[in-house]
């Protein structure tokens, strides 16, 4: 039997340690490759439409070329408000209620188990639930509610799971000091707690607002996939061409993108395409460096007071 | 305004927040009830057979096959979700795998200040763009290099399919991969440098080991992700329901058929049945991934308990 030799077990073990980390470095630089590929690819296809202001506040044609996405531009942003607005109390009182009242029993647990179940459900089948019940049984239609409730379902998760971190985070001496004093549990989430998780959950908004901003297969059968052309001087909320009516279809700008390459009958698909892809990139850059951004400067408002 | 006294004020505070939460678990136990029952209906109402839909291979709805009923074989469909899922987890695996121990092994500053940002960054582009990329650059791709290699293939399909949603869950499975790793003890670490280890065999048969079932959830959420992934799947896959022979010829999948489908038909048709069927299908899917994510934790939780 060979004796064995240390000093080549060492170099084996010390090249194969070299080797692995050549290889992962490589890995990680293959990743970051991948994403500014993707980055500059989008901005670069679409940046001649980027800043074309015809492009960004026309209306879409159908079958000539020339086209623009101004009703998709505003429907986009106008559906993310509304799916704020409904699903950041919803969020933040069931992350309130988890972090600070839930008992420590069955029902507690199931009820995180469902919350967690929504969030891996696929947005398609969110989508279809909202088709069935608030677009048919509800008799809402395609429209921008049954979207914003739709995209409510899909963000909720994310939401509440981000807003409890942040509750719980708060260190717990401020959270008995409050309880100290003789406040009662609300008063001091309201008071205490909440005022110190405001960066954190403020950034965990905006990064969700992202998320929901670029969301399509959630509205295919909710939001719809036209958009009527909007009249901006119009406030009969009956009226499907009236921007703020709830009940009027409202085709987003991920949805654009999607429907007009399906249908492929548009002259120069390609080039609205790219262009609402870029657009959409920039709000999404734009939401992530807001996140960072507004989390920052809450906090430090917040310590240096 | 009166004050209201604190134990009422506290009353109202639990009540509505508890009211959120429930809100939010009724709507999903509705989801699940209504996507049921009309799933359930073609097999309960429309009479056509279980075994027939799960493991049929000719879906033609508007023929009848043999038994005088329409003919909804699912399993192309089926397999095509099922092959897209694993190729895509196996392109994405050893990338995110590696990226994580890089950025929690090699580098961790540079991961906390820049990878991790950037990885944010990548979940958050919307998944009609990585269908567009996909449909534009990866389609083209997969085709030239079919034809360098004298094969003529239009680029559609499961192939195709794969790459975009491997680039789609390498940030899921890359982050949780990275929160899995970094919750190693110091101390094991620590325990194998004193024995002489070098840093690979450290990784290789300490932190990979100890960090298995986590990192077995990591992957499985990036399952999930690409089995319900619709829109970036359905623009690349080629739409055709066949059973998939090869890699580059067009398939279809569960999501892809629904994304197509629902809005074609009329609801009650027993195609819009079937169409059902096929969503309850995806869901259960969805639900299994979930149940064996917690299978999982409960089996960490124990041993390490």
């Amino acid at each position: 039997m060979a004796k064995f030799d240390m000093a080549a077990h060492v170099r084996r073990i010390n090249s194969q340690d070299k080797i692995a980390t050549g290889i992962l470095t490589a890995i990680v630089g293959l990743v970051l490759l991948i994403l500014a590929a993707i980055v500059i690819y989008i901005l670069v296809a679409g940046a001649g439409k980027l800043f074309d202001v015809s492009f960004l506040t026309s209306k879409p044609q159908q079958f000539k070329a020339g086209g623009g996405i101004g009703p998709e531009l505003f429907n986009s942003f106008y559906l993310l408000f509304l799916t704020l607005v409904i699903s950041v109390p919803l969020s933040l009182g069931a992350a309130i209620y988890l972090s600070q009242y839930a008992p420590e029993n069955w029902v507690t647990s199931v009820a995180k188990t469902i919350i967690e179940t929504l969030s891996s459900l696929p947005s398609i089948v969110v989508g279809l639930f909202g088709f069935l019940f608030f677009v048919l049984t509800m008799g809402w239609g395609f429209s921008v509610i049954a979207g914003a409730v739709a995209l409510t379902m899909f963000n909720i998760p994310i939401l509440v799971r981000t807003c409890q971190q942040a509750l719980e985070d708060v260190p717990r001496s401020q959270r008995d000091a409050g309880l100290a004093m003789g406040l009662t549990r609300w008063e001091t989430t309201i008071h205490v707690l909440l005022p110190a998780a405001m960066p954190a959950i403020v950034t965990g908004i905006v990064l969700s607002a992202g998320r929901v901003f670029g969301e399509a297969a959630a509205l295919i059968f909710t939001a719809g996939q036209s958009a009527p052309v909007l009249d901006f001087t119009c406030f009969d909320l009956s009226s499907p061409s009236c921007p703020w009516n709830i009940f009027r279809p409202a085709e987003t700008l991920a949805v654009h993108i999607w429907k007009i390459n399906s249908e492929g009958v548009v002259p120069d698909l390609e080039a609205i395409s790219n262009g609402t892809a870029a657009v959409l990139m920039v709000c999404i850059l734009a939401f992530n460096l807001i996140a960072r951004f507004v989390g920052k400067l809450l906090e430090r408002r917040l310590t240096s007071e | 305004m009166a004050q209201l006294p604190k134990h009422r004020v506290e009353l109202i505070g639990k009540g509505v927040t508890g009211a959120c939460i429930a809100l939010v678990a009724l709507l999903v136990v509705t989801l699940v009830a209504m996507v049921a029952q009309r799933g359930i209906a073609t097999f309960a109402v429309d009479g056509i057979d279980l075994g027939a839909f799960l493991t049929g291979t000719t879906w033609n709805p508007h023929q009848d096959d043999v038994s005088g009923m329409p003919t909804v074989g699912a399993l192309p469909m089926i397999s095509g979700s099922f092959a897209v899922t694993l190729l895509s987890t196996l392109f994405a695996l050893p990338i995110a795998i590696g990226s994580a121990i890089f950025v929690v092994e090699i580098a961790p500053g540079f991961g906390r200040r820049v990878f991790q940002p950037l990885i944010e960054l990548l979940v958050g582009i919307p998944s009609v763009v990585y269908g567009l990329i996909g449909l534009t650059v990866v389609v083209a791709w997969t085709r030239d290099m079919a034809a360098a290699a004298g094969q003529t293939i239009t680029g559609f399909g499961i192939f195709s399919s794969a790459i975009v949603l491997a680039v789609m869950i390498l940030p899921t499975i890359t982050s949780l991969s990275i929160d899995a790793l970094a919750a190693v003890p110091g101390q094991y670490r620590e325990g194998s440098y004193a024995l002489g280890c070098t840093r690979w065999q450290t990784v290789w048969n300490v932190v990979l080991r100890s960090a298995a079932p986590s990192l077995m959830t990591a992957v499985i959420l990036g399952m999930t992700r690409a089995f319900g992934e619709a829109l970036a799947v359905q623009m690349v896959i080629g739409n055709a329901i066949q059973m998939p022979t090869s890699l580059f010829t067009p398939a279809s999948t569960l999501t892809s058929v629904l994304t197509m489908g629902m809005g074609n038909e009329a609801m009650g048709t027993v195609y819009n049945d079937v169409l059902w069927s096929l969503a309850l299908l995806l869901l259960l899917m969805s639900l299994v991934f979930i149940l064996i994510i917690h299978l999982i934790g409960h089996k960490g939780g124990t041993k390490r308990g």
